[in-house]
């Protein structure tokens, strides 16, 4: 039972590790920025996991005593969501500018390509 | 009202410049825009210190929100500190770049120079001023957004590479970093700092405690170019354009450090950190190491700005040694060299942006002979050179000068050696570019070269003259460093 209390848990790190692999262990730049985001989407996981309280609801206004989860980690989210989304378009913009550049997206392709110059 | 108001504007005008520079486009109107934003930022940040100067802490509650609900904006004699040195580099990049980037940068990608770099600085004056650990997050991430961007200026196409390697890097460090402050909410159910450091005091025990720690230390640790985690850093400065690897080497890293402070000495307290996660084991050895392999590798380095990069690893090596040490005397001399690298870092890249200006290159081959031609950029290259071996009476000589004291007041005498050897190693790599530029014919078939226009020149040796006025009248930026250290040991 201990084990599936903590169910979220396993879910963010086993996406977060698997993320941060596929970030260093793939040479293709765009499946690399997929990494990534798997590992930032892990976090915001994380977060909301966090805040959810078992049996509450959303924080609208309640009659007295109302039971509710805490809404600031999924505040937190959505700021962090954005971020996210503007790095990865940053990141695949500059893989565009790279492919135009090299005519290839693979690393080590463009660091032979580097070497001969 | 304005009065009250200065901690956010200084985040605020910069914020708001960016996108009405970017309607301007690549107009002098645009360019006016953000140099009078860069001045006004470094004279709100100048009035923030003399107001904080007798030790008081300013705290401002941004729209309002009293502080642990809302976000807090705080201004100690240590944010002070580093904001004036930031808001210094900025204000002294806008107007040296104007000229600088016509050679440097794409004409249709030129207007889109200023925003960023305005963006950029807004987020690196954010970091340093803000008392909540989640907007630590927001800012670093505006400002190293919009640094990726910077460095993708740059004209050569191993620029893309340089940026796309640093965005992986420092995404990954502010990803752990939140990983990290998200525990800490867990833990405390704040986000202000402040309170954080309050509420950890019974909990040093925890697991998640110092699972967060490990984040926030290994994230903030890939974002500053801790050796050896500094492997973005070298192509990143590189093969950017000069006034952007000048803005940033001086600014970027070391506000990184300014948050790996923040953490250790005033969230975490040097009692957790020492007696329980022992940083200094951690910190010693590498930044150790740093200083060393950083050096030697600068020497082999044919790209003048390549060697700059790695030596700025060897600088950065040298702050961590000091906050390694755990003591006043250590936190000192890591402090002063705070605002010295920022202004030998500075003089440097500002020359060397100059020497490109005329040659388009900053290869050592290509600078040979150039001295007769650029007495002036050259002149300052060395001054700044003088100053990053240590020479008296420059600032360098004032850093090393402290962290040698804070070394043998350890004992440690091994690395005391250590310091010496890196500062002969850098005699090396600094004559390689004097013997070039001063002792070598220009080759027959190279192009005349002229002096660098004064635009260029003239922020260049205002920062070489910074680098001579504070190494001969060090009182108060070392009194200044040396009252902050005390503050920071003293936080429980």
């Amino acid at each position: 039972m201990a084990l599936l209390v903590y169910y979220n848990y396993y879910v963010v790190f086993f996406l977060m590790m698997a993320g941060f692999y596929m970030v260093i262990a793939r040479g293709n730049l765009i499946k690399k920025i997929v990494g990534l985001n798997i590992f930032q989407n892990s976090v915001f996981l994380l977060y909301i996991s966090m805040g959810k309280v078992s049996g509450g609801t959303a924080p609208i206004l309640l009659a007295e005593g109302g039971h509710y989860s805490n809404p600031l980690p999924h505040v937190l989210i959505l700021t962090a969501i954005v971020v996210g989304i503007a790095t990865t378009a940053l990141g695949l913009a500059l893989v565009v500018r790279i492919k135009e550049a090299y005519g290839s997206v693979e690393e080590d392709e463009i660091y032979a390509q580097d070497k001969d110059a | 009202m304005i009065a009250n108001n200065l901690p956010a504007l200084l985040v605020v005008l910069p914020l708001l410049g960016a996108p009405l520079c970017l309607l301007f486009g690549r107009s002098r109107l645009a360019w006016l825009i953000a140099t009078l934003i860069g001045w006004l930022g470094l004279a709100i940040s100048v009035a923030l210190l003399l107001r904080v100067r007798d030790g008081s802490v300013l705290h401002y509650a941004f729209g309002g929100w009293a502080a642990p609900w809302g976000i807090e904006y705080v201004v100690d004699p240590l944010a002070a500190f580093v904001l004036v040195t930031v808001s210094l580099i900025g204000a002294l990049v806008l107007p040296y770049a104007w000229r600088s980037i016509e050679r440097e940068i794409e004409p249709e990608q030129q207007a889109l120079f200023f925003p960023l770099l305005l963006l950029c600085l807004a987020g690196l004056l954010g970091i340093v001023i803000t008392g909540d650990a989640f907007n630590l997050f927001v800012f670093l991430e505006i400002s190293s957004l919009s640094a990726y961007a910077l460095i993708s200026l740059g004209r050569d196409r191993r620029a893309l590479m340089a940026s796309y390697q640093y965005l992986i890097m420092g995404t990954i460090g502010a990803t752990f970093l939140i990983i990290g402050v998200g525990l800490l909410y867990s833990l405390t159910g704040t986000l202000n700092m402040a309170d954080i450091a309050e509420r950890i005091l019974p909990l040093t025990a925890k697991n998640t405690l110092r699972t967060a720690y490990a984040f926030i230390t290994v994230g903030l640790a890939l974002k500053l170019a801790m050796f050896p985690l500094h492997l973005w850093l070298p192509n990143a400065y590189a093969y950017a354009p000069s006034a952007v690897s000048a803005f940033l080497v001086a600014t970027a890293t070391k506000v990184a450090l300014y948050a790996m402070i923040r953490f250790i000495y005033s969230v975490f307290g040097v009692e957790f950190t020492v007696a329980q996660m022992h940083e200094d084991w951690l910190l010693i050895p590498f930044a150790a190491a740093g200083v060393l392999i950083a050096s030697i590798v600068a020497v082999f380095q044919h790209d003048i700005k390549r060697m700059l990069a790695y030596s700025s690893v060897a600088q950065i090596s040298y702050m961590l040694l000091g906050i390694g040490m755990f003591s006043v005397a250590g936190l000192t001399a890591s402090l002063i060299h705070f605002l010295n690298h920022a202004l030998i870092k500075g003089a440097l890249f500002f020359a060397l942006g100059a020497v490109f200006y005329r040659i388009a290159s900053t290869d050592i081959d290509a600078m040979a002979g150039i001295a007769r031609q650029m007495p002036w950029t050259m002149a300052a290259f060395v001054l700044g050179g003088l100053s990053l071996m240590g020479v008296p009476p420059t600032v360098g000589f004032i850093s090393k000068w402290y962290l040698i004291l804070a070394a043998i007041d350890k004992g440690w005498w091994l690395l005391v050696m250590l310091v010496l050897a890196s500062s002969l190693i850098s005699v090396i790599y600094i004559w390689r570019v004097i013997e070039a530029a001063y002792f070598k014919e220009r080759p027959a078939a190279a192009p005349s070269v002229r002096e660098a226009p004064l635009a260029l020149l003239i922020p260049t040796w205002l920062l070489v003259a910074a680098n001579l006025y504070f190494g001969v009248d060090a009182a108060h930026t070392a009194g200044l460093a040396g009252e902050i250290a005390v503050r920071l040991m003293e936080t429980p």
